[in-house]
């Protein structure tokens, strides 16, 4: 099963990576991992994908709650969530036909281009993960020149009824 | 507020620690500290002779003690030789804090001279470790460091520290307490839990209690025997665990797993419940996961929640510290009725069956009147020291020799390397314990082979004056992986036959110490008495069975039911 895991911790030198040898140490899997300041300036947020079993994700969520600098650890795909993603993809176009093909395409997913050249269309796509799955697969029979995500970042819903 | 430089700082917050004595080796990147140390006079320095002895000395100290270790080395060579004696204290959950030199801020990262990331390295094997790079930071760096290291489960902590940053002056304002936002150890089991754990005993037929190294840590001895009195329940050790239930108690069944007792494996392989306590069903004493306990429930508590669920299944989980967890749930037993006489009646066709399976197979040896024997080294040596000796060992059949044929009755008076299994632990931890308690019996019970692996510390220990006595039972191997070759790789003795052993009397005498050397059974009661009686170090050393093996032995991944007996 696919977790998505929301970490607070502390902004200091090496926390990162007590995280990232944390997975590597004891086998666990990083799908992706995104990390960035919070409004308080001391802690960092992370979000981390990862998969496994319950027992397992329970042992990751423990074992990242023993760290020191780890402040807060949510398993935000338990409730009601929503994840976004963002990537740059540069298709090879040089053919009208082509061309127009991945104009249909990105308008069809609502992706914006943000670079042009008489033989490619660089195209900026966010969404959920499977969004970003859909248009990559459309668009790799055209001929993907360069990919580049961010990760996944996610947060959980408010509750509706309070 | 007063002016003080870091290495000042430093002093200071060890005396307010209540650090007595460290254990550390010199060198350019530390040196500031050293003199800062020397000037002020009160913080007993102990030289050793290889960093790894200044981690394990520390160590030792630890566990004799149940106070923080203190370990002292420079930069690059001198942390990374340390770096075995961390993972050693890790693996147990030792408390030590190791203080590193490093090359001035400025030059990190520049591949300076002795500059190693120290911090990197021991990041996988540290509770928490820290890099100080601002003076301002130091007091607080240290006063968490001593906190995190004993607190929750304990375990090292490293503070490596700049030379440029002892250098620097800041005011000094040592914190009286700390609270850290991330990280704060859950101590209170909770009631609910307690009390369904309560209701399972109530119900359990065929209890064990299965214990280990956190009750040594967290001192709960007298509340499990208090508990375990009262349930009238077997208790077995885990090799961390031994000491932490006396081990003449009539209700001890003795360690269990690899070499455990045959009747702790069959009471682990038979039990309706098993109540753990500060254990972590490591492999060695769950051998095959998917035989592991078929028949029962496991109630299990630990300061650790990383602990609980990461080898078995556990139907009732209490995070909490083994002391509180254990005098609750007594509390919770009488308020509910407890009545000795029920638990007796409930308990008796269990206890009868134990009784059978330690009848059946106690553990033994083949007696011979013509080599010694080492089991029987160890029985003798347990007649004339009971009670009065701290044991180290190293690793290895020396160990577990040890663990099967000593019994330790007071809690701290066995010290051994269980996690990491380190040899040449033995000898820098008895100089450790030894620092700690000047006037007990302390013994590093060794192999030939570990033995050489930090024969160095001699020196340290004779420059101490201090009294340690070490057994070798000299086998001319390293018998532990011999035992492995000839059970399971047709005993093809690859790698571990000693062609060359050294003369142990002559390196005694070389350090000024006292060697004994016995070589048949008659000698071992003469050379062992006149070792104990000996006032300086004394080494003893019997030249043993070649091929005696530790037995039982559940080969790894069996089952506790396929046991290889003597
Ligand atoms: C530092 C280290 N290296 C290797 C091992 C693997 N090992 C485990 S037991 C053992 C043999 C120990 O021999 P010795 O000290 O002579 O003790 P004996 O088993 O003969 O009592 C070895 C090599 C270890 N535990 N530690």
């Amino acid at each position: 099963m696919r977790h998505t895991l929301s970490i607070l911790l502390e902004n200091s030198p090496g926390a990162l990576s007590r995280v990232a040898g944390l997975f590597s140490g004891r086998g666990f899997n990083i799908e992706s991992l995104c990390v960035a300041s919070t409004l308080d300036s001391t802690l960092s947020h992370m979000t981390l994908v990862t998969i496994g079993d319950d027992a397992i994700i329970d042992q990751i969520i423990k074992q990242l709650n023993r760290l020191v600098d780890v402040y807060k650890v949510t398993d935000v795909s338990q409730d009601e969530f929503v994840e976004r993603e963002m990537a740059l993809i540069k298709v090879n176009a040089a053919e009208s036909e082509t061309r127009s093909e991945v104009l249909r395409i990105c308008e069809i997913f609502r992706c914006k281009i943000v670079d042009v050249t008489a033989k490619t269309y660089t195209l900026e796509v966010t969404g959920p993960e499977s969004k970003l799955k859909a248009v990559i697969d459309l668009l790799l029979p055209i001929g993907i020149k360069e990919l580049v995500r961010t990760g996944t970042i996610a947060m959980q819903r408010e509750q509706k009824n309070t | 507020m007063t002016k003080m430089a870091g290495k000042q700082i430093i002093v200071e917050a060890l005396k307010k620690e209540g650090v007595e004595v460290i254990f550390g080796y010199p060198g350019g990147a530390i040196i500031d500290i050293y003199d800062a140390l020397a000037k002020d006079g009160s913080i007993k320095h102990v030289l050793v002779r290889h960093e790894q002895g200044a981690a394990h000395a520390a160590d030792g100290y630890a566990r004799a003690t149940g106070r923080v270790g203190v370990c002292l080395v420079t930069s690059g060579p001198g942390a990374t030789n340390a770096v075995t004696g961390i993972a050693t204290a890790n693996m147990d959950s030792i408390p030590i804090v190791v203080l590193t030199g490093q090359v001035p801020t400025a030059l990190i990262g520049n591949d300076a001279f002795q500059e190693v990331d120290i911090v990197g390295i021991t990041r996988p094997c540290t509770k928490h470790n820290y890099l100080v790079k601002n003076v301002k930071d130091l007091p607080r760096i240290l006063k968490e460091a001593f906190y995190v290291a004993k607190s929750g489960r304990p375990g090292p902590v490293l503070v490596d520290i700049p030379k440029d940053v002892q250098n620097a002056v800041t005011d000094f304002n040592y914190p009286e307490t700390i609270t850290l936002r991330s990280y704060d150890p859950v101590k209170e089991p909770h009631i609910k839990q307690i009390e369904k754990a309560c209701r399972q005993m109530e119900e359990s037929k065929k209890p064990v209690l299965y214990v280990g190294g956190g009750v040594i840590s967290s001192g709960a001895h007298e509340e499990l025997r208090a508990l375990a009195e009262e349930i009238n329940c077997p208790v077995t050790t885990t090799l961390m665990g031994i000491s932490g239930f006396p081990g003449t108690h009539p209700q001890n069944l003795g360690m269990l797993g690899m070499h455990g007792t045959y009747c702790a494996n069959m009471a682990m392989a038979n039990t309706d419940l098993i109540i753990a306590i500060g254990a972590r069903f490591d492999d060695r004493v769950t051998g095959k996961i998917e035989a592991f306990a078929p028949h029962a429930k496991i109630i299990h508590v630990d300061v650790d929640p990383t602990s609980i669920q990461k080898n078995v299944r556990v139907d009732i989980p209490i995070v909490g510290d083994c002391k509180l967890t254990l005098a609750k749930m007594l509390k919770c037993l009488k308020d509910n009725g407890s009545k000795p006489e029920a638990w007796q009646a409930k308990h008796q066709a269990w206890w009868e069956q134990l009784r059978a399976w330690e009848k059946r197979h106690p553990l033994t040896y083949k007696k011979d009147p013509n080599i010694i024997k080492p089991q029987y080294v160890i029985e003798r040596l347990y007649e004339m020291t009971k009670g009065r000796a701290i044991i180290t060992t190293e690793v290895g059949q020396n160990q577990m020799w040890t663990a099967q044929f000593y019994k330790f009755d007071q809690p701290r008076t066995f010290l051994t390397s269980g996690g990491l299994g380190t040899m040449g632990y033995g000898l820098p931890a008895a100089i450790g314990a030894q620092m700690a308690f000047p006037d007990k019996l302390v013994i590093d019970m060794a192999g030939d082979g570990s033995i050489q692996m930090n024969i160095q510390e001699l020196a340290t220990a004779m420059q101490e004056k201090l009294p340690i006595k070490i057994v070798i039972l000299n086998n001319q191997f390293l018998g532990m992986v011999r035992q492995w070759q000839e059970l399971f790789y047709e005993k093809r003795y690859v790698a571990t036959d000693f062609e060359f052993t050294p003369d142990f009397i002559k390196i005694a005498e070389a350090y000024g110490a006292k060697g004994i050397r016995a070589t048949n059974p008659d000698d071992v009661d003469k050379v062992l008495k006149e070792g104990l009686e000996y006032p300086g170090l004394a080494i003893m050393e019997f030249v043993i069975a070649r091929e005696e093996g530790v037995f039982p032995m559940i080969p790894a991944g069996k089952a506790h039911t396929e046991m290889l007996l003597v």
